[in-house]
């Protein structure tokens, strides 16, 4: 789109940049101020330089933390997408029961973080909840805060149900954008519906599959609150996925320089997810010609 | 055209098919279920088991609960919720919770209506870095941002108020709201704006009576999405708070932690925490898949 250029639109984005600015740089400096510093308490702070950087790399409790939350992601992801497309395929194309289905399948994704959690936690109890009394009878030995198969599993699948109806109206709204005209040439070709789906839908749904791919590797990769509230880590530690870890560090032992280190180096692997994100957005943007 | 060129698995999805440009009384053919129909309703059913048995322990008395196991209540009672709207412990939850949402929302919106218009139609020194940075903002885990704001706002006295919570949430919410509002923004021809200014419109004045009018469903997509995404947020929230201030959410997770649970009305304040959405959900519901890709799409 060819803008104009015009220097005095800095005032009108002023507000943002000030706003944002406080809300986000002076955290951050703070953060960067703790990674290079050590304390003998009383706010005496001395230069530590690279330290707790270093301290951090060597951590195992860090790369544990980081191989749990990358399996994580990669699991979720591996079940979302596909099925997340699926469901996009099987939706109702207009009329009433495609809102229908729209509004059933945002319900989730608008419920708080929290209270998602409570309702896995309380749906996958034995003694009360439909999912952990109906395994219970069929004779599987189910227990979520014992076992760390079961935690992973009510995890994984709390994240399904939370958020694969994202990928599936991101997906719906790509199929939505492509004209009759090329299912109409499809079906003079004879095209079988596999051939469809590879050559006309794919293509065309790639651009906005590519953002639902990144929105959710990135939630999912920031995750707390949910599973926090279901297994509170748990058992031991197979559920601390990076975030939980970090609160833990930084605010239940208050150990300032190694999470602040920590949380540098997480922040630059989301900066670094965010650039592909970008590049992935203005070139979609460029396509359309907008 | 008949229909079994259509019904292989799927082949019904297609979108636009051929067969929809069949005369209408077609299309009020026999009930018949087919593949994806089928495909739906369990991914529905899938959806909505968890929240109604949330909706069905929020019925129950916590005797019942805890006595046994029974796939509807068997004796309705509405006790849970009257315990949460009589309880100000409660109660405030929601209030508090509303108030900071609210804030957040106008707080957001309005700074990020005049960056949304400078995006749209203006290149300037640094637009793209600004833009850029923007977005790590809204993708940067609140986690991170935990301590530091608890330390930043406690020490210029704002711990434990509600526009603490606010400005803090502003951290992704203003660059979803400037990124939504681009997104609707660049749909409106430019033809418009530069109309006005020849019928001797200022700025201020376009901006209010002609530009809001006509991106006015982003404006309401944009709000909606604030809304809800400082509505679910809890780390920040609960963090930032300790009595006046406290969420909802933050409410619940004490009960959690709490021997001896109530289940029910841990439940029904669940069930009321869901409302706000389900109860708006359908006037957005063409513009759901755009407020979460931020716009685009």
């Amino acid at each position: 789109m060819n803008k104009t250029v015009n220097q005095k639109a800095w005032f009108l984005v002023l507000p943002v940049l000030i706003l944002v600015g406080f809300s986000a740089v002076i955290p951050l400096m703070t953060v960067v101020n703790y990674s290079v510093q050590d304390t003998f308490g009383n706010n005496v702070f001395f230069w530590a330089g690279l330290d707790w950087f270093r301290d951090m790399l060597e951590s195992e409790r860090m790369w544990n933390a980081l191989g749990r939350q990358l399996v994580f992601s990669s699991i979720i992801l591996a079940i979302e997408v596909p099925l997340g497309i699926f469901v996009a395929l099987n939706m109702p194309k207009k009329g009433f029961w495609a809102s229908f289905c729209l509004v059933l399948m945002s319900l989730p994704l608008l419920i708080p973080w929290n209270v998602v959690g409570t309702i896995w936690q309380i749906f996958g109890r034995v003694d009360i909840g439909l999912l952990g009394y109906v395994l219970a009878k069929l004779g599987v030995n189910y227990n979520y805060t014992q076992n760390v198969i079961d935690a992973w599993a009510t995890v994984i699948i709390m994240d399904v149900w939370h958020w694969t109806s994202l990928v599936a109206l991101l997906a719906y709204a790509g199929l939505q954008s492509i004209p009759d005209a090329y299912y109409q040439a499809a079906k003079i070709d004879q095209a079988s519906r596999w051939k469809v789906f590879r050559f006309i839908e794919l293509p065309k749904m790639a651009g906005v599959l590519m953002i639902a791919i990144l929105l959710r590797f990135m939630d999912s990769f920031m995750i707390y609150t949910e599973p926090f509230v279901v297994t509170g880590g748990g058992p031991g530690n197979a559920t601390t996925f990076l975030s939980i870890d970090l609160v833990k560090m930084a605010l239940g032992q208050f150990d300032l320089g190694p999470a602040a280190a920590f949380s540098l180096m997480y922040f630059l692997v989301i900066l670094l997810i965010s650039w592909v994100f970008y590049t992935v957005m203005t070139n979609l943007d460029k396509r359309d010609g907008v | 055209m008949s229909d079994a060129t259509t019904s292989a698995p799927g082949a019904a999805s297609i979108p636009g098919d051929v067969s929809a440009a069949e005369p209408r009384a077609r299309t009020r053919r026999r009930f018949r279920p087919n593949g994806s129909m089928i495909v739906m309703a369990l991914y529905l059913l899938f959806l909505m088991l968890p929240i109604y048995w949330l909706l069905n322990m929020s019925l129950k008395t916590n005797a019942e609960i805890l006595s046994g196991f029974s796939l509807w209540p068997r004796n309705l009672t509405l006790a849970n919720y009257e315990k949460i709207l009589t309880d100000p412990s409660w109660y405030m939850g929601y209030v508090n919770s509303i108030i900071y949402v609210t804030m957040n929302t106008v707080i957001s919106i309005s700074v990020a209506l005049p960056a949304a218009y400078a995006f749209s139609r203006y290149s300037f020194m640094g637009d793209k870095h600004l833009f850029f940075w923007l977005l790590t903002n809204r993708m940067a885990p609140p986690a991170v941002f935990a301590l530091p704001f608890f330390q930043l706002y406690s020490s210029v006295g704002l711990f434990d108020t509600h526009i603490a919570v606010a400005l803090a949430h502003t951290l992704f919410n203003v660059p979803l709201a400037v990124w939504i509002l681009e997104g609707f923004m660049r749909g409106v021809p430019r033809e418009i704006d530069e109309t006005a200014y020849i019928d001797g419109y200022s700025f201020p004045k376009f901006f209010v009576k002609i530009f809001m009018p006509l991106i006015a469903s982003g404006i309401g997509v944009a709000a909606f999405f604030c809304f809800m995404f400082s509505w679910v947020e809890l780390l920040l929230s609960r963090t930032l708070t300790s009595v006046d201030a406290k969420p909802i959410a933050a409410t619940m997770t004490r009960t959690v932690s709490a021997s001896g649970l109530d289940w029910g009305v841990l439940a029904a304040a669940g069930v009321l925490t869901i409302l706000p959405g389900a109860l708006v959900i359908w006037f957005v519901r063409n513009y759901i898949a755009k407020g979460f890709a931020l716009g685009r799409v």
